[in-house]
C-alpha cells in the first residue's frame, strides 16, 4: 500500500463536530477568492481549519461537515485528507512532535535527538503518550537543514537543537499544556 | 565575492516590511515594467538573461514563459511552486521569510510579461508561518496600489493569493502542484498537455519557482544583457545554495554561477570546509540528485576542477558526474555510512511515491527494505544486485520524475561506493551498530569507486 493512501478511523473519539462560527465565515471567504465555479480550491485550506477545531485531527464528522460547508462529495474530501501527511487520521495528543528524520537532518543528529525523545517520553514515533500530551512523529525533510536536528511542533520551527534544549522545550510545553495547531498565528 | 543580486539587502534591518524594501529600491522593476516596457520587451530581457528554473529541473526560463498559449477570452495564470521539500534544499524559505516583497514584486512583474491577472502563491503545510509573512506582505502591497486595478495608471490588474498545501513532496511536482490547487490529491498529470496549454483549471499556466521569480527583480532592473554577463556559457547569473549536512558553515549562500566547488566546500565566505573529520562525498543539488565521493566533486574525472554550474556539475554524465539540481547542498564526513543514507533517502521516496505508477510505488518500497536490512546487519549476498535491478526499472518509466528521483541516489552510492555496501553484507555485526563508521572510518577504495 502506499504511503500516500491512510486509513481513516470511523470508530474511536468521533464525537459531533461543527465549525465556529469565526471558522466558518473563514471558510465561506476562502471558497469565494477562486473563479467561479472552483471553490474546491480551498478544501486543503479549509481541511487544516477543520483539524484545529477537532483537537487536532480529522474524524469522519469533521471530514463530513467540511464536505458539507463545500458541497462535496464525503469521498472527495476523505480521499484528500488521506493523501496529505500534515493531516492526522487518528486522535493526537496537545501537541504533536514533527521530528524530521530525513538525510541532511540525520547527518546533524536527528537519530540521537528521536531516539532521545522515543526514551524520554516512553513512546515510540507514531505514538501518543498515554496522559495524552505528546503525539511523536518523524516527519519527511521540513526545509530546516541548515538548523539541524530541528522538530515542529504547531507552527512552529524548534532548530538547532541539542539533547538539552529539547528536553527543556518539551518541559515548558508540559507546564503551558496548551494544544497547538498548525494554523496558530 | 560573489555579486548579490538577491541577497544584497537581506541583512538590511526593515527589509521584510514595505517600507524598508521600497528604500532599498523595491518595487522599481514594477515602475520600470509597467510604465515604460511592454510585456514582450519583458520576456526579452528574461530570454536574454539566459535564467534557468531554480528549482531543480534548469530550463530556460524565458522559453517557457513563450510557450505560454493566449487563446482569445481564457484567463493565464502564473503558478509561484514554493513546495520546496527537496531534502537539502531550504533557499526558498530563506527569502521568503526575509524578503517576502521580493517574491510579490517579481510575481507582479512577471505575471505583466504573461498577461496573467491572477497569480498563486502554493506554499507547503509546514510552511504555514512563511505563508503568514507572505500573507502580510501581500496586504501591505495591496495597501500601496502595487496590487489590485489599474496598478500604477497601467491600466494591468493584478492579484495574488497565498494557498497552503499539507505535506506532499510530490507537490513541488508542477502538474500535480496544480492538482493540489484544485483541492485534489496530489496526482502528476501526463504530459502533454503542459501546462502552458492546459494548466490550472485548465487554463494556460506557467508554474515558477520562487527563486526564479525573484530573479526577474534585477533582470527587469538592470537588462538581460547584464544579468547574462554573471556566470559561464548557458548557467548564468547567481544562484541560491543551501548548505547542510557536515560542514562548519551551514546556511543559504547566492553565489555566481561558476565559481568552483573547491571554493565553495572550502572558501570561509560559504561552507568553511567539512566539519571535524575528513570529507568523504557529497549531494550537491537536493536528494534526488547523484551522490558522488568528495575527489569527484572537486575534480572531473578528466582531472579539471569542477565549478559550480549546471554543465560542469553533470560533467561525466552518471558515471563521474551528479546535477545541480535545486541547490540543496550536503556534504558528509568520514563517520557518515552511505549505506544508511542510502536508505534514509529510499524510505523518503518510498514514503512520498503518490503511488498512481507502479514500479514507483511498489520499487521504492522494496528498495527501501533491501537497504533497511543491509544497514541493519541482514543483508544478503544477492541484495546489491537486486537492488541494482531495482532502481533500474523504475527509472524512466513512470509519469513524473518521482521515479528517477528515487532511482538515482540509490544507484550512484552502488556505483560509488559498492565496497561499502559489500562491507554490511561481509560485517552483519559490525554494522548493527548504528554508529558503526564513527569510531573506525570505513576505509574507501577510490580506485574501485570511481571505476
Amino acid at each position: 500500500m502506499s504511503a500516500r493512501t491512510r486509513p481513516i478511523t470511523t470508530t474511536a473519539g468521533t464525537r459531533p463536530f461543527a465549525f465556529s462560527e469565526a471558522a466558518l465565515a473563514e471558510c465561506k471567504a476562502l471558497m469565494a477568492r477562486y473563479p467561479e465555479g472552483r471553490s474546491k480550491s480551498a478544501l486543503i485550506p479549509i481541511l487544516h481549519i477543520a483539524q484545529s477545531e477537532n483537537d487536532g485531527w480529522l474524524s469522519v464528522n469533521a471530514m463530513d461537515a467540511v464536505a458539507h460547508v463545500m458541497g462535496l462529495q464525503h469521498i472527495e474530501v476523505y480521499e484528500v485528507a488521506s493523501f496529505y501527511s500534515m493531516f492526522n487520521l487518528h486522535p493526537v495528543g496537545t501537541y504533536v512532535l514533527d521530528v524530521c528524520r530525513t538525510a541532511p537532518c540525520m547527518l546533524r543528529g536527528s537519530d540521537d535527538l528521536i531516539a532521545h525523545l522515543e526514551k524520554k517520553l516512553g513512546v515510540h514515533c507514531g505514538e501518543t503518550t498515554k496522559d495524552g500530551m505528546f503525539t511523536l512523529k518523524g516527519v519527511e525533510c521540513l526545509g530546516s537543514c541548515g538548523t539541524a536536528p530541528m522538530l515542529q511542533c504547531g507552527a512552529g520551527y524548534h532548530e538547532k537543537l541539542t539533547i538539552e534544549s529539547a528536553d527543556a522545550l518539551i518541559d515548558a510545553l508540559r507546564a503551558r499544556n496548551q494544544r497547538t495547531n498548525y494554523t496558530d498565528q | 565575492m560573489s555579486r548579490k543580486l538577491l541577497f544584497e539587502h537581506i541583512a538590511t534591518p526593515g527589509i521584510r516590511g514595505l517600507e524598508g524594501y521600497r528604500a532599498n529600491g523595491g518595487y522599481r522593476s514594477v515602475e520600470k515594467a509597467l510604465r515604460t516596457m511592454s510585456p514582450e520587451a519583458v520576456l526579452e530581457e528574461v530570454k536574454k538573461s539566459g535564467l534557468r528554473g531554480r528549482g531543480g529541473a534548469g530550463f530556460p526560463t524565458g522559453l517557457k514563459w513563450s510557450f505560454l498559449a493566449k487563446p482569445e477570452g481564457v484567463p493565464r495564470y502564473l503558478v509561484v511552486n514554493a513546495d520546496e521539500s527537496e531534502p537539502g534544499t531550504f533557499k526558498d524559505r530563506y527569502l521568503m521569510e526575509r524578503i517576502p516583497h521580493m517574491l510579490i514584486e517579481g510575481m507582479i512583474t512577471s505575471s505583466f510579461a504573461m498577461g496573467a491577472h491572477t497569480s498563486y502563491i502554493y506554499i507547503r503545510g509546514e510552511y504555514f508561518y512563511v505563508a503568514r509573512i507572505i500573507e502580510q506582505a501581500i496586504a501591505e502591497a495591496r495597501a500601496a496600489g502595487w496590487l489590485g486595478k489599474n496598478i500604477l495608471g497601467s491600466g494591468f490588474d493584478h492579484e495574488i493569493h497565498v494557498q497552503v498545501g499539507a505535506g506532499a513532496y510530490i507537490c513541488g511536482e508542477e502538474t500535480a502542484l496544480l492538482e493540489s490547487l484544485e483541492g485534489k490529491r496530489g496526482n502528476p498529470r501526463i504530459k502533454p498537455p503542459f501546462p502552458a496549454v492546459m494548466g490550472l483549471y485548465n487554463c494556460p499556466t506557467v508554474v515558477n519557482n520562487v527563486e526564479t521569480i525573484a530573479a526577474v527583480v534585477p533582470i527587469v532592473n538592470d537588462g538581460g544583457e547584464e544579468y547574462a554577463k554573471i556566470g559561464i556559457g548557458k548557467s548564468a547569473g547567481t544562484k541560491l545554495i543551501s548548505a547542510g549536512g557536515n560542514v562548519k558553515r551551514p546556511g543559504v549562500y547566492e553565489i555566481d554561477l561558476g565559481i568552483t566547488c573547491d571554493e565553495f566546500i572550502n572558501s570561509d565566505e560559504y561552507c568553511g570546509g567539512v566539519e571535524g573529520r575528513a570529507f568523504k562525498a557529497v549531494v550537491p543539488g537536493g536528494s534526488s540528485v547523484p551522490i558522488i565521493p568528495y575527489e569527484l566533486f572537486l575534480k572531473t574525472a578528466t582531472g579539471e576542477s569542477r565549478l559550480m554550474t549546471y554543465e560542469s556539475l553533470a560533467d561525466g554524465g552518471f558515471a563521474t558526474g551528479t546535477m545541480m539540481g535545486s541547490g540543496g547542498f550536503y556534504a558528509y564526513n568520514d563517520a557518515q555510512c552511505i549505506v544508511r543514507s542510502t536508505w534514509n533517502h529510499a524510505r523518503f521516496y518510498s514514503h512520498e511515491s503518490c503511488g498512481q505508477c507502479s514500479p514507483c510505488r511498489e520499487g521504492t518500497g522494496w528498495m527501501e527494505k533491501i537497504l533497511h536490512r543491509l544497514e541493519h546487519g541482514e543483508g544478503r549476498s544477492e541484495d546489491i544486485d537486486l537492488l541494482w535491478d531495482v532502481q533500474r526499472k523504475i527509472e524512466g518509466n513512470t509519469i513524473c520524475p518521482l521515479g528517477d528521483a528515487a532511482a538515482w541516489p540509490v544507484a550512484s552510492a552502488i556505483r560509488h561506493f559498492r565496497d561499502e555496501f559489500e562491507y554490511h553484507i561481509r560485517f552483519p555485526q559490525k554494522v548493527k551498530d548504528p554508529k558503526h563508521f564513527e569510531k573506525e572510518p570505513f576505509a574507501r577504495n577510490p580506485k574501485f569507486a570511481t571505476a
